[in-house]
Parts: structure tokens; C-alpha cells; sequence
């Protein structure tokens, strides 16, 4: 496929700010038990904030993919059977959810308002947080089963899709919540970081493994079976035009392979030692900055990630577009 | 997604055995439909450097087999409204739909917000989204055509159909047994392409059929001659009079 930038930057976003979120729930669920120490309500709701941030402007990048974005309201209809329609329906759901959190976190509202008590602090928080990492994960199923779905783009077509989606969102949103903790809540640090890791240790597991599974991919389309017919030589000698087309731009990345193995080896390089030698000296000496650079360069990698996700997936339409004339 | 078999299922039969790849197909849709309910049909820097366009249907052209021993192949290529089309289910508005009346599969322009995520479902690549306005488009099967009242009867039909000098193109109802599309596929070994994905086409294609007879050599000359049928007849020589010297008729 024909990676559009447009995407790339949703998934890799939205990714973030999921990422984020559940790092967020996470670290208020464990203080409240007294596991760590209580943080103040506004560094809860500048997380909110920087989550809400990463949202929207994923949505704000998926909009460049569309052709009429005026429409997009009408997405939400099918979401009986697509799963994109589904995506369209949980992201808001999850901008919603989040809101709602950094909202009550603001108020500091509790249940003991409502006149349940007991001894949790921000228990009405948590209650909505813990909600809205159901509808995160909800979120990241959505996403990856939208390009896990077709049967005949192979690459794509397995549950490492969506298992992959989920990590690297979950490791790169943990790596930003470890960087605003050591700006904000220090006695964060340990834990985000660590789970960071643990993460990027997991998807490290599973996108080699998609690699892997993707080196040794037999495509079950063959021109014989495109054309019907049955011979070992056959060659096309004609596309039917000469000129390009949705079909010869959309659905090939139009690189050279020099460049192609290039992204693979930058992003397996940025995303995983990289990030992980940045990550673990931004925590030993507690710098933002190191933290930050981790940050980004994962970043980086996670968009050259993206892309040959995109560009690995072989569409079987190409078979019909081989020799233009 | 298990969709309803239709009662009807209009569909294409094309003939690759009489195709001749002449392209009256192309042009006639391009023709048609750029100026009708489905257009139009963009045509960018026609005579340009660098045209592009969309196009409902398109002739591919194949060789089979190795020098000497080759054939080619034209291969006209449309959208096959599958049975169970993947483009469907996926689109997340609606836009597109299979119609339950006659099994055509459409795009509805007014509801498509032009993301594209049909044609990434469709295997054959018959989904092409138009750059100027921003929707998807595909094969309609004329469907402005074929139910139309005001055209003589033997006129409601695609306009590759109707334009197809050698007859490549049959048009039909493949769920009814004695439709002519029917009888052809079942008769001439029509196939679907890409059987692995279960899109069940409806569109089917004719294969190359070699009109071939086998003769043995006793056949073209007569070894045993009974009647002695083929004995030299003896003929005047050219200074004898023959009959046409003596006889005024
Ligand atoms: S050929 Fe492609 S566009 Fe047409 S119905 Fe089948 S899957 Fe859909
Ligand atoms: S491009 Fe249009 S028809 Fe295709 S899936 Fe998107 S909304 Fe549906």
C-alpha cells in the first residue's frame, strides 16, 4: 500500500494519548491504594489536557484523509459491520471519557458528594478513569481490526496487528507520562518508566515476530488466479493505460528498495535501543531533557514504523498493474 | 458478512475466447457515464504529460505461455459486483451498498466522505476515487441504462455491451438458470477470478477455447476406394474437339 501520512499520524497519535491515559489511570489507581504517594488534582488534570491534545489532533490529521471531512458525522452509521465506523464512534466516546476525568479531577469531586463514602480519594475519578481505559482499549481494538480486517491484505490480516497497535501505543504513551512525571510527579517516574519498558520489551516480541510472519508470507493471489488462468508463464503486456491512476499510485509505495529496508532498520533502531538507552538515563538522572529526547526520537521512529506497515502490505490488485505497456 | 443471495443478480459475462482487446468498451463507459448519473468521469491532462483518469472498466492485455508457443490474452477488467462483497460491510457510511432488487453494487455519492477504505477491501481494484470530487466511483452496471423506458428495449443495456463489435460482452440475470449468462458459464466453463477470497464474483469470464479439430491422416485421403470413385478419367487432348466445339447450347 500507498502509506498516507494522514494515517500515519492518527494511529501514531491517538496511539500517544491512549498510551497516556491508561498511564494516568494507572497512577492514580495506585495511589489511591497507597501504593505511592498522593499527587495534587492538577497534575491530573494537565494530563487530561495533554491526552485530550494527542486526540484531537489525531482527529485533526485524520480529516486531511478524507475527501468530504464536512461528512464525516455520517461515519458513525455503520457500525454494525465496519470497524472503521466503530473507530469513529469510540474516539469521540474516549474524548468524551477523558474530559469528563480531567473534569471531576479539577472539581475534585468525590462519590461522598453523591453520600457514599469511603476511604479513596478521587474514588468518582477512578471510577470514570477505569471506564475510559475499557473504552481505550475498546479504541485500540477498533483501530488495528480496521487493517486486520481484509482477509487479502496478509500482512495486515492477524491478531499481531492489533496486538501491536495496542503496544506501541501503550509503551510510547507510558514513556510521555514518565516525562511529565519527572516534570510533575516525580514519584511517578519509576513506575511509568518501568512499565514503559516492559512494554517496549513486549512489542519489541511481537513486531519481530510480524516481521518475521511477514518475510515468509505466501500470497494466496497469483496472476493465474487474477486472470483465471492456468499457466506458469504468464506475463502482462499491457495495463490498459498509460498514463497513472488511483490504481498504480494508491497501492504501492513507489520506493526503491534501498530506501524500503532503510525505514525498517530506522525505525526497529529508534523505537526499541534508542528510546530504551534514552529512557533509562533520563531516569537515572532524572532529566526532562533526556526524557524528552526519548520521547521524540521514539516518536520519529513509531511514524517510520507506520509507514512500512503501510508499505509492507502487498494489495493483490497490483497483480493487475505490472507492466504498463 | 452473510448477505441475502438476491432474487435477481445482474452481472457481466465476458467472452476471453472473441475479446480482441480493441478498448470500444472503455470508451463507450468512459463516454457514457462521464455524461451520466454516475459521472463524470475526470480526465486530467488528456494529451499531457503525465495523464490520469478514472475509468469504470479497463482492457488488460496478457501472454501466455513461451515464444513460439504463446497466446495473448485481452482481459477486460470491471468492478464484478461480487455476492458477497468485501467493499460493503467495510464502508463505515453507507455510501456503498448492494442493491437487493438486482444484486448491483453502488456508491451513493451524497453520503461517501471519501476515505477510501472501500477500495483497499475490494481485491480486483475496481473501486477508483475521483480527485475532483472526492468520491468513490466504480462500475454501475449502467444501471441508468438498463431500466430505462425511454430506450428501444434491445438498447437497456450496459454500454460495453452495447459496444462490443465481437460479442465478448453478455449481459444477464445469473441466478436465473435460463438466462444466457447462465447457459454460457455453465455451458463454456465460465470462471470466477480470485476464488481464494470468497467474494463469490458475479461477473464471470469465458475461458480461451482452441477451436481444434482432430483429424487422422486416413481421413483426408481415402485408403481404401471400393468403388474405384477416384480413378483418372481420361480427357481429350487440347486438339480434339470437345463437346463445347460441336454443340451450340
Ligand atoms: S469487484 Fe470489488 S468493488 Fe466490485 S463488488 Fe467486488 S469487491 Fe466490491
Ligand atoms: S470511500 Fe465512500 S464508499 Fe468507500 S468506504 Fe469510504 S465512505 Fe464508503
Amino acid at each position: 500500500m500507498n502509506p498516507a501520512f494522514s494515517v500515519i499520524f492518527l494511529t501514531t497519535l491517538i496511539g500517544v494519548g491512549q498510551g497516556l491515559f491508561v498511564a494516568m489511570v494507572t497512577g492514580q489507581s495506585i495511589s489511591a491504594l497507597g501504593f505511592l504517594p498522593e499527587q495534587s488534582n492538577q497534575y491530573y488534570v494537565f494530563g487530561s489536557i495533554v491526552v485530550i491534545g494527542f486526540l484531537i489532533a489525531g482527529l485533526v490529521a485524520s480529516f486531511f484523509h478524507l475527501g468530504h471531512p464536512e461528512r464525516a458525522w455520517r461515519a458513525a452509521a455503520m457500525w454494525r459491520t465496519s470497524w472503521l465506523s466503530r473507530e469513529v464512534i469510540v474516539l469521540p466516546l474516549l474524548m468524551g471519557a477523558v474530559f469528563v476525568y480531567g473534569l471531576i479531577n479539577y472539581s475534585e469531586w468525590n462519590l461522598s458528594e453523591l453520600g457514599i463514602t469511603n476511604g479513596f480519594k478521587g474514588d468518582l475519578a477512578l471510577i470514570v478513569g477505569i471506564a475510559g481505559v475499557v473504552i481505550t482499549f475498546a479504541l485500540f481494538i477498533c483501530t488495528g481490526m480496521i487493517y486486520a480486517c481484509i482477509k487479502f491484505l496478509q500482512e495486515w490480516s492477524h491478531p499481531l496487528t492489533v496486538i501491536n497497535f495496542t503496544l506501541f501505543g501503550l509503551c510510547s504513551g507510558f514513556l510521555l507520562a514518565t516525562l511529565i512525571a519527572q516534570y510533575r510527579a516525580p514519584d511517578f517516574v519509576s513506575l511509568f518508566g518501568g512499565c514503559s519498558l516492559v512494554f517496549l520489551l513486549l512489542v519489541l516480541i511481537t513486531r519481530l515476530w510480524s516481521l518475521y510472519r511477514n518475510s515468509k508470507i505466501r500470497h494466496k493471489s497469483t496472476l493465474q488466479s487474477a486472470i483465471g488462468i492456468r499457466h506458469n508463464k504468464i506475463q502482462q503486456k499491457s495495463q490498459g493505460f498509460m498514463g497513472g491512476s488511483v490504481n498504480t499510485r494508491d497501492f504501492f509505495h513507489h520506493v526503491g528498495p534501498i530506501f524500503f529496508k532503510s525505514i525498517k532498520w530506522i525505525f526497529l533502531l529508534l523505537v526499541f535501543p534508542v528510546a530504551m538507552a534514552l529512557l533509562i538515563s533520563g531516569m537515572m538522572q532524572q532529566s526532562v531533557v533526556l526524557l524528552a529526547i526519548a520521547f521524540g526520537l521514539q516518536y520519529v521512529g513509531l511514524l517510520a514504523e507506520r509507514w512500512f506497515f503501510f508499505a509492507q502490505a502487498n494489495h493483490p490488485q497490483n497483480l493487475y498493474y505490472q507492466t504498463i505497456s | 458478512m452473510d448477505m441475502k443471495p438476491s432474487k435477481k443478480q445482474l452481472a457481466l459475462v465476458i467472452d476471453l475466447n472473441v475479446c480482441v482487446g480493441c478498448h470500444a468498451c472503455v470508451t463507450s463507459c468512459k463516454e457514457w457515464n462521464t455524461s451520466g448519473i454516475s459521472g463524470y468521469m475526470s480526465d486530467d491532462n488528456p494529451y499531457g504529460e503525465d495523464p490520469t483518469g478514472n475509468f469504470f472498466n479497463r482492457v488488460q492485455t496478457f501472454e501466455v505461455g513461451e515464444y513460439p508457443n504463446t497466446e495473448t490474452v485481452h482481459f477486460p477488467k470491471s468492478c464484478l459486483h461480487c455476492e458477497e462483497p468485501p467493499c460493503v460491510p467495510v464502508c463505515p457510511t453507507g455510501a456503498s451498498y448492494k442493491r437487493e432488487e438486482d444484486g448491483i453494487v453502488l456508491v451513493d455519492y451524497d453520503k461517501c466522505i471519501g476515505c477510501r477504505y472501500c477500495s483497499w477491501a475490494c481485491p480486483y481494484g475496481a473501486r477508483e476515487i475521483d480527485e475532483h470530487q472526492k468520491v468513490m466511483k466504480k462500475c454501475t452496471l449502467c444501471v441508468d441504462r438498463i431500466y430505462d423506458e425511454e430506450l428501444p428495449k434491445e438498447e437497456r443495456k450496459p454500454a460495453c455491451v452495447m459496444a462490443c463489435p465481437t460479442n465478448a460482452r453478455l449481459f444477464g440475470d445469473v441466478h436465473d438458470p435460463d438466462s444466457n449468462v447462465s447457459v454460457a458459464i455453465r455451458e463454456e466453463g465460465g470462471y470466477a477470478l480470485m476464488p481464494e477470497w470468497n467474494t463469490k464474483p458475479a461477473n464471470h469470464y469465458l475461458p480461451r477455447r482452441r477451436t481444434q479439430r482432430s483429424i487422422n491422416d486416413d481421413e483426408l485421403v481415402r485408403a481404401d476406394n471400393p468403388l474405384n470413385k477416384e480413378i483418372e478419367v481420361s480427357k481429350p487432348n487440347f486438339d480434339e474437339p470437345s463437346l463445347d466445339d460441336s454443340t451450340s447450347w
